[in-house]
């Protein structure tokens, strides 16, 4: 029996430590945002983040997790109340088919974590990893630089709210 | 004896101070600068931009995700990080202004326009034994380029270094100048081949291991080294690969990037092999007629054995981790291969045209150091920028160094008949510590989510 601590709760799941994360995030706890896309780390769909980094859940095994945490996009937000990145993703209308979004998302999620403000180029790069069939690439950058420039514009509310008050 | 040796490297490090302050004193005079470049047909353009391909010019003068030749990317040096310089022909923070003369002084001697040194980072002692045809080409080339503006960071080197007249002290011993001498004993192709690696190509400045002045030990030349991060192993006759290389496989890894036998190009050496495709096949020969030429003749049936074990090694059907026999300290390796691994790299494994090199046969598994095995599973393999090519996830994120440790164990184990590495836990530390590129990025990327 290992425990899983999946988007903030622990699961002990009945598995065989060999068993990819993957399966047990979609069949045993019935989470089915991150998708089986090739089952060999090349495109993505299954991305999720531990320990706050995006890993391939599909060729990473349960037995490397116990203690670690996992964060799924079921853990982002709800289609009521979605997180602002995957609301970003809805305003630039970011998928087409949508099998890669979940990936793309939480790719970016920990992207944004460890660079709020990332610049496109980089952003280009670190997002290498998943890819879209659709070609929706251009405006999952979009939807993504739209997330870092709210990131901005927060952070420079914040900075700017205590100016304003001192020049009332 | 090391008494007598500590007295040695003090002697020569007060001899350069004082050669860099006598050159200091007799400084290079500027070359003054050009409002116009001469004009060169298009076949001393193209010429040039094969030996741009050779030199290995835009890999070390372009940043990542930066324009090809515009510079800025980090060259990390046993010293400190040396910037690469912009080498399109912008006037203000690139070369417009310099003429042909002016890029040959840089390229003979390691003197830029203005008279300052350049750094040895920039391969100059490999570069001054190309013909003066050659230099003509290569810059009639960079003066095609598309001028860019990209200023130059500030070197991160430590003083007395960072004085660059130092360098005239590091060349008074270390720069042996001029073009490249034919040896009247060997065939037309090996003397081309020796022209190639030594100069433009310069292959030992990553294959031959390096003084404590960071400058290349002749009397080691080829026997392998660490380099940016990886390390690139001896061309000398000491290949540990378990097959033994010849001028067909030498020929066919440099062309391809990649030769079934040996494994895929990786790391720095990636980015050759990329840029050798653009060479004429008679050049990438060459090359490989004097690189083999190094290499003992090989064994036929050595090298059928060697095949042999490596498909008995082979990775067979997929074992549930929970099922393989523990045993001893290469268990936890052997589960962690089954679970992460082995969807790959069982036989018959990966994507079609994706298939991996046997790790039987996979030079990494078999070297020395497991620098160059742990750089490949911590980071992966991912192909250039905008180029197709085969992928390999990078484990960084996945695996504690612990982890990769005992991965990297069991790897060599099953797969070679070499020895242990030794100290596994600081090498897996000092990899994930170096990052990809060995300029230290690691950590910075880490903490950006990103390992590729």
């Amino acid at each position: 029996m290992i425990t899983l601590n999946v988007n903030g709760s622990d699961h002990p799941i009945d598995a065989d430590p060999n068993t990819p994360l993957l399966y047990v995030l979609r069949n045993d706890l019935e989470l089915n945002g991150a998708k089986f896309g090739c089952g060999l780390g090349q495109c993505g769909a299954c991305t999720v983040n531990v320990d706050g980094k995006a890993i391939f859940s599909c060729l990473t095994p349960i037995s490397l997790l116990e203690g670690r945490k996992i964060v799924t996009i079921e853990g982002l937000g709800t289609a009521e109340r979605p997180s602002p990145l995957q609301q970003a993703f809805i305003d630039e209308q970011a998928a087409q088919c949508g099998y890669c979004i979940a990936g793309m998302v939480m790719r970016a999620h920990a992207i944004l974590q460890a660079t709020p403000d990332i610049t496109r180029e980089r952003l280009e790069l670190a997002m290498r990893p998943n890819l879209c069939r659709c070609g929706t690439h251009t405006r999952i950058l979009k939807a993504v630089l739209r997330a870092a420039s709210g990131n901005r514009s927060a952070s420079a509310a914040g900075d700017a709210a205590p100016e304003k008050e001192a020049s009332r | 004896m090391r008494g007598f040796r500590i007295a040695l490297y003090i002697v020569v490090a007060v001899v350069i101070v004082i050669a860099g302050a006598g050159a200091w004193a007799t400084r290079f005079p500027a070359i003054a600068p050009v409002t116009k470049h001469p004009v060169f047909d298009a076949a001393t353009i193209a010429r040039g931009a094969q030996l741009a391909a050779l030199g290995y010019c835009s890999s070390c003068h372009t940043a990542e995700g930066g324009t090809p030749y515009a510079g800025g990317r980090p060259v990390p040096t046993p010293f400190g990080i040396v910037y690469a310089t912009n080498i399109t022909p912008d006037r203000d923070t690139g070369i417009g202004k310099w003429s042909e003369a002016a890029f040959r002084r840089a390229m003979r001697d390691g003197i830029d326009r203005r008279g300052q040194h350049l750094y040895p980072a920039f391969p100059y002692n490999h570069f001054t034994k190309a013909t003066d045809g050659d230099i003509e080409a290569l810059y009639a080339y960079l003066m095609s380029l598309h001028p860019v503006s990209n200023p130059h960071h500030a070197n991160r080197l430590p003083f007395p270094i960072s004085w660059r007249p130092v360098v005239a002290g590091w060349n008074l011993f270390f720069l042996d100048r001029g073009a490249y001498m034919p040896d009247p004993g060997k065939s037309a192709e090996w003397n081309r081949g020796a022209y190639l690696a030594e100069g433009l190509g310069h292959c030992g400045a990553c294959h031959t291991p390096k003084n404590f002045l960071g400058a290349e030990d002749h009397g080691k030349r080829f026997a392998g080294a660490k380099a940016e991060g990886w390390y690139a192993p001896p061309l000398n006759g000491a290949s540990p690969s378990p097959v033994r290389w010849t001028a067909d496989t030498i020929a066919t890894y440099l062309r391809h990037g990649f030769e079934s036998d040996h494994g895929k190009a990786l790391g720095p050496m990636q980015e050759v092999t990329g840029n050798l495709a653009r060479l004429p096949q008679a050049d990438i020969d060459a090359l490989a007629t004097y690189i083999a030429s190094f290499e003992p003749a090989a064994d036929k049936s050595k090298s059928e054995a060697a095949v042999a074990a490596a498909d008995k090694a082979a990775y067979g059907p997929v074992h549930l981790a929970s099922t393989l026999p523990d045993n001893g300290g290469n268990s936890a390796g052997a589960k962690i291969f089954a679970a992460a691994c082995a969807t790959c790299h069982h036989a018959g494994g990966g994507l079609p045209d994706m298939r991996p090199v046997r790790l039987g046969l996979s030079t990494p598994v078999w070297m020395n150091q497991p620098t160059n095995l742990i750089q490949i599973i911590l980071h992966g393999i991912s192909p250039p920028v905008e180029s197709p090519g085969v992928s390999m996830p990078p484990f960084a994120d996945v695996l504690t160094d612990k982890q990769v440790a005992d991965l990297v164990t069991y790897i060599r184990g099953h797969f070679s008949d070499r020895p242990a590495w030794s100290d596994l836990a600081e090498s897996v530390r000092q990899v994930r510590s170096d990052g990809p590129h060995g300029a230290g990025e690691g950590e910075q990327m880490a903490s950006q989510g990103q390992n590729q």
